[in-house]
């Protein structure tokens, strides 16, 4: 009986664990990869020998083999991964920098200019018009319930007004409870709440923020752009004045030729509701192409506050009355500015940045 | 909704020019988004008989074709092939412009003169027909006659009307010139109308139900007999086809046309081919499922995705209860109207608007019909309308019969609303004043009824108007409907004024000033976008719960960003590419953090009703700052962080450094900044990690990239980011005394708390600044201080100063640091 081709293979198994384990640099563990376990490793003597066995047994015999090859791969792979991780972390260690250390008069700072993003120097433009105007500037969250969003504004569930929006849904709660919000008009409702509940009526504020709707981005849209809501609750107050703020707004920001008018239009959370359109910037009133010659271009919405929206927040609409009004930040900038397409706006090409000051 | 000008004459006299009546549809907030001239360019065109068609030698594509249009033989090439001799054909002539500026020239091709050209229906504008040549041939006119008095086409503008949701009156040609004669003050006229005209009652051969009552507010079934299924005439044809549909057949047109012109959608069924004659609307049975005229097969009653959606569908049944049609939105096939139809049963109904818009939305079907339905149809337009339609028909079938008494069952249909109107509440919600005589005559044409009493007006909105609604609501929606027949552009405008003055609040504040602060230090600011892709989120948050949009754009539009640093990084990447990455790039912006991994999440109302509450991301607002520029590491940053605290006149805030502070930075170089006050972390700094770098800018891979990111809810917490004192503390008038001192500190000695630790050892110490660090040294690195002292009492003296000296050596021992040597 002669000896099995496999007699040595436990030997030879156990000598190349041992090499792997001894290993201590990544690189020279990568050049004994052939010997240990590659093409010059006993492995594949061992396999050639297998040729001398009956057939009937080299099945078997093949089966071992392959299975110690296999624990020395994983061994091998292992022990790299490791002296891999302890290289990176040798490098990391080299490469450690105590930022408590750094001396600030030490640190070099080459002068260079900065500029603020058009969007958001827009908005505080217009924040500022509106605070000159006795207008309170609030803040809302972009992620809201289709109550805030909707529901509360007079825009209930499978409403067709709901397709007025195109809105992005997001993965919380039931289906189609929560939202990126629209447009900022749910600050609205969080205003009345708070001034409900703190007994803090009236409120005058405007909400600038950034919304989301689902609409492929083009010259004109972007599917998140930046709006603001202006918000009147108070005694007394009447479509005449909401017309009045309309147009003090537009000569304020854009100029004393420039005039403001109203037409009706629909809007749940409003009624009456009107589209306020402005003199067109680009031809003065004249007529020219980008007011399709009427010499007028349409800035936002607005509307005498719903009552149904009064009776959402729990305000009396006998005592109270109100408006609000909303537009796009950044369509005022885009006619402010002539900015051919929008979607520079998102690109952020340094050659775009630096042109605002 | 096209409108035709023509079509609104019949109802209204108009005499006002184009720019006029653009302007009332305007103020009446039927805004004008186009104006288009229908029959313009074709006043050159005219009928013409083909006399011969010769080949044209060495061209199998065009032909010669030899006209008569009334001038004797007239040579013109063509390329179509659907005519022969002796047809009648549209020509234009030499020098006719034809709609859209088209000039007809004489033109040489292949050898011959083409004194004109040959015209299909769509070079024509009358049909979208293409495939050849308009044959003429059914039109009774001679050679030469004008194709607009051939065809009897009036030459039209057509006005693109975009209509509100809030005005299901005027959907249709009717409610147009309604709107139009109230505000002119002029009668509106009403159309032809036929009548029934056999005494056979319609219950003896038809049958009629409302089995969910809630869903159909009426259902009327008319009988129709001797109907000759064929063409419509050639005006209700151009009427379609202005308004941007395709005509059919002489009954289903006649539907359509009725639909336009009064904003009752009608449905015909072959009589033969419903069981027992019979229309009844139920709710839809789950299990059931209908082949929909688009060919699509519909399962029906099944509950959909969209919030509060059981899945309630309408349907029209037969009498072995077999399903028809999705009510109000689309029929089914097997009941259509065919060739071979001669006795029509003609369903003109109103539905719950509700309904049919869930419906039309789940099955994301939308017709002209569900679009009015969704609205709301006025309940007592039915029959009106089906007078109109027989009418019509009547043209093309002059032996139509519509059997008397049509079948008419009644649902639940909302009362009209009826709202009182108060003295002075149209003042009160205007702001100018309309006399009672002009509001009660605005209302009348608008056909509501208004009864006047003592002391108010009565006012029941017409059952058009299911948009009014009861109450205070009512009320505005009356008032909106005065306002806008007097005109908003007549309306008075005040500005308000109140006590309390305009205000941003401190949070927007310190926005502005870590703005005006970033700008002033040379950072451009970017606008990234707050969606992104999973493999983007991963990189720095990986496997965490994600913040996730059902329905993106794009599937690496869908998770809501939990770092700027993502995009910011990317952004610049692409800069870099354009040799544009010599720059510092900041954001100010909100980051979402899933309710799960949040500490507090935010806890909001939601559901129908507001009934549910929810979990909500936390949004937390971040300042990042990349530093690019050629030399920027994380030291830059340090010195940015540096401009920024003292800008924001905080007290006291370590950056101390540590291993793996935060994803994205490089695990060894980057620090917290730490309040010692509060213990509230403001924010981080370093460097951005390399593997980030290499996924994000490729092209940038070795180069370090500084990093800056502040939790700006943090900074804009007081009780956290605590802020030096706002008292002013007047320097000592006595001489100032300054040593350095150069201390071996081990590596774990932090040089601020050193700082602090010197700062503290005695009283006289008034500042303490490391002006130099030394890394080579043994036992950890050399940190020198310059350390001056005074006192507000008296001149120092040599004792005064060894005594603290040797103060600052104990408090530096004591933390582990020695006098260097
Ligand atoms: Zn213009």
């Amino acid at each position: 009986m002669t000896s099995s081709p496999l007699s040595t293979l436990g030997d030879e198994t156990a000598r190349a664990l041992a090499a792997i384990e001894a290993a201590d640099e990544l690189g020279a563990l990568d050049e004994s990869h052939a010997t240990l376990v590659g093409r010059r490793s006993a492995f594949v003597a061992l396999q050639r020998s297998l040729g001398t066995l009956a057939p009937e047994e080299r099945g078997a015999a093949g089966a071992t083999l392959q299975e110690a090859r296999r624990r020395v791969e994983e061994a091998f792979a292992a022990r790299r991964a490791l002296l891999e991780s302890r290289e990176r972390q040798r490098r990391l260690d080299a490469d450690r920098l105590d930022l408590g250390d750094v001396v600030v008069a030490q640190v070099p700072w080459r002068l260079t200019l900065g500029h603020p993003s058009l969007v958001a120097s827009t908005q505080r433009e217009l924040e500022d018009v509106f605070v000159a105007m006795g207008f309170k500037v609030a803040d809302g969250p972009e992620v809201e319930s289709d109550w805030y969003n909707f529901e509360a504004l007079n825009i209930p569930p499978a409403h067709p007004a709901r397709g007025m929006w195109d809105t992005f849904y997001v993965d919380l709660g039931e289906p189609e409870t929560v939202v990126l919000r629209t447009h900022t008009s749910p600050t609205q409702i969080h205003l009345m709440e708070a001034a409900v509940a703190g007994g803090t009526l009236p409120v005058h504020s405007v909400m600038p923020g950034r919304c989301y709707r689902r609409d492929t981005p083009d010259a004109r849209h972007l599917a998140a752009f930046h709006q603001v809501e202006g918000l009147v609750v108070d005694r007394d107050i009447t479509f005449a004045d909401l017309a009045g703020v309309i147009e003090t707004f537009t000569k304020a920001y854009f100029g004393e030729d420039i005039d403001a008018r109203l037409r009706p239009a629909y809007f749940p959370f409003t009624e009456p509701s009107a589209e306020f359109e402005i003199t067109c910037t680009i031809c003065r009133g004249a007529g020219c192409r980008t007011c399709s010659q009427t010499g007028w271009i349409e800035l936002g919405g607005c509307g005498m506050l719903d009552p149904a929206v009064f009776d959402a927040v729990g305000i009396d609409p006998e005592e109270w009355s109100g408006f609000a009004f909303g537009f796009g930040i950044d369509r005022c900038a885009q006619m402010r500015y002539q900015i051919a397409d929008m979607r520079a706006l998102i690109e952020n090409d340094v050659r775009f940045l630096e042109q605002f000051s | 909704m096209k409108v035709s000008l023509n079509w609104l004459r019949e109802f209204v006299d108009l005499g006002e020019s184009l720019e006029e009546l653009r302007e009332a549809l305007d103020d009446l907030g039927l805004v004008v988004e186009g104006i288009e001239h229908v029959g313009e360019g074709l006043e050159d065109v005219v009928v013409a008989r083909v006399q011969e068609i010769r080949a044209i030698p060495g061209a199998d594509r065009i032909r010669l074709v030899v006209v008569d249009a009334g001038d004797g033989p007239l040579e013109i090439v063509c390329g179509a092939n659907n005519f022969v001799e002796g047809d009648r054909v549209p020509m234009a002539p030499v020098g006719a412009v034809l709609p859209g500026g088209f000039e007809i020239g004489r033109r040489q091709m292949r050898g011959v003169t083409s004194n004109g050209m040959l015209c299909s229906a769509s070079e024509l504008r009358l049909s979208d027909d293409h495939a050849g040549l308009m044959i003429l041939n059914d039109v009774d006119a001679p050679e030469g006659t004008a194709l607009l008095d051939a065809l009897a086409i009036t030459p039209d503008v057509v006005f693109d009307l975009s209509v509100e949701g809030n005005r299901p009156d005027a959907w249709s040609i009717e409610g147009v010139a309604r709107d139009l004669a109230a505000r002119f003050e002029r009668p509106l006229r009403a159309p032809r109308l036929a009548t029934t005209n056999t005494a056979t009652p319609s219950a003896s051969v038809a049958a009629a139900g409302i089995e969910d009552p809630a869903l159909c507010e009426r259902l009327t079934v008319s009988v129709l007999r001797n109907v000759i299924v064929g063409p419509s005439p050639t005006w209700v044809a151009q009427r379609l086809v202005g308004a941007g549909m395709r005509p059919i057949s002489n009954v289903v047109d006649a539907s359509n046309l009725v639909m336009l012109e009064l904003g009752q959608p009608t449905h015909p069924y072959d009589a033969a081919h419903v069981a027992g004659r019979a229309l009844r609307a139920r709710a839809a049975r789950s299990g059931e499922t209908l082949v929909t005229l688009d060919g699509v097969t519909r399962e029906l009653a099944r509950a959909g995705r969209g919030l509060g959606d059981t899945g309630v569908d309408c349907v029209i049944v037969d009498g072995e209860d077999r399903v028809l049609g999705l009510a109000g939105i689309m029929g089914g096939a097997a009941s259509e109207i065919s060739d071979a139809t001669t006795e029509v049963l003609l369903e003109a109904a109103a539905f719950d608007p509700m309904t049919i818009a869930r419906s039309s939305k789940r099955h994301a079907l939308r017709s002209e019909a569900s679009n009015r339905f969704e609205r709301g149809v006025d309940p007592n337009l039915a029959l009106r309308a089906v007078a109109r339609f027989v009418a019509i028909l009547s043209e093309t079938c002059s032996d139509l019969e519509w059997l008397a008494d049509p079948l008419d069952v009644r649902g639940q249909a909302p009362e009209p609303s009826r709202v009182t109107l108060r003295p002075g509440d149209v003042e009160r919600a205007l702001g100018t004043v309309i006399a009672e005589d002009e509001v009660v005559r605005i209302l009348t044409a608008l056909n509501f009824r208004v009864e006047r009493r003592e002391e108010s007006l009565e006012v029941t909105a017409p059952s058009s108007r299911g948009d009014v609604r009861r109450g205070a609501a009512g009320r505005a929606d009356v008032i909106e409907e005065i306002a806008r027949l007097h005109g908003y552009r007549r309306l008075a405008r005040r500005t308000p004024t109140w006590a309390a003055p305009g205000a941003i609040t401190a949070r927007q504040n310190l926005r502005r000033r870590l703005r005006d602060t970033l700008v002033d230090l040379g950072v451009l600011e970017a606008w990234t976008p707050t969606l992104g892709s999973d493999e983007d989120f991963d990189l720095t948050h990986p496997g965490l719960a994600r913040v996730r949009v059902t329905n993106p754009l794009a599937a690496d539009e869908s998770v809501m960003r939990a770092t700027l640093l993502t995009g910011l990084v990317r952004a610049w990447g692409r800069n870099l590419e354009r040799h544009r990455g010599d720059v510092l790039l900041g954001e100010l912006g909100a980051i979402f953090i899933h309710p799960d991994l949040a500490e507090t999440p935010r806890r909001t109302r939601g559901g129908a009703g507001g009934t549910v509450e929810l979990e909500l991301p936390v949004e937390n607002e971040r300042l990042c700052v990349l530093l690019a520029r050629e030399d920027d590491d994380a030291a830059s940053a340090v010195a940015l962080w540096s401009v920024i605290s003292a800008r924001l006149g905080l007290a006291d805030v370590v950056v101390r450094s540590n291993d793996n502070v935060a994803a994205g930075l490089h695990p060894t170089r980057g620090a917290r900044l730490v309040d010692r006050a509060s213990g509230a972390v403001l924010g981080v700094l370093g460097e951005v990690e390399p593997s980030l770098v290499e996924r994000l800018a490729p092209s940038a891979v070795g180069r370090r990239l500084g990093v800056m990111d502040l939790d700006v809810d943090v900074l804009a917490d007081p009780s956290r980011a605590t802020r030096r004192s706002t008292n002013v503390a007047v320097p000592s008038r006595y001489p100032t005394a300054s040593m350095d001192l150069a201390f071996v500190a081990p590596p774990q000695v932090h040089a601020a708390d050193l700082a602090a630790a010197l700062a503290g050892a005695s009283e006289l110490v008034e500042s303490v600044t490391l002006f130099d660090v030394y890394a080579g040294v043994e036992g950890g690195r050399s940190l020198a201080y310059a350390v001056s002292l005074v006192s507000n009492e008296r001149t120092l003296v040599d004792a005064d100063i060894s005594a603290a000296r040797a103060a600052l050596l104990k408090a530096a021992n004591d933390l582990g640091a020695t006098l260097r040597a």
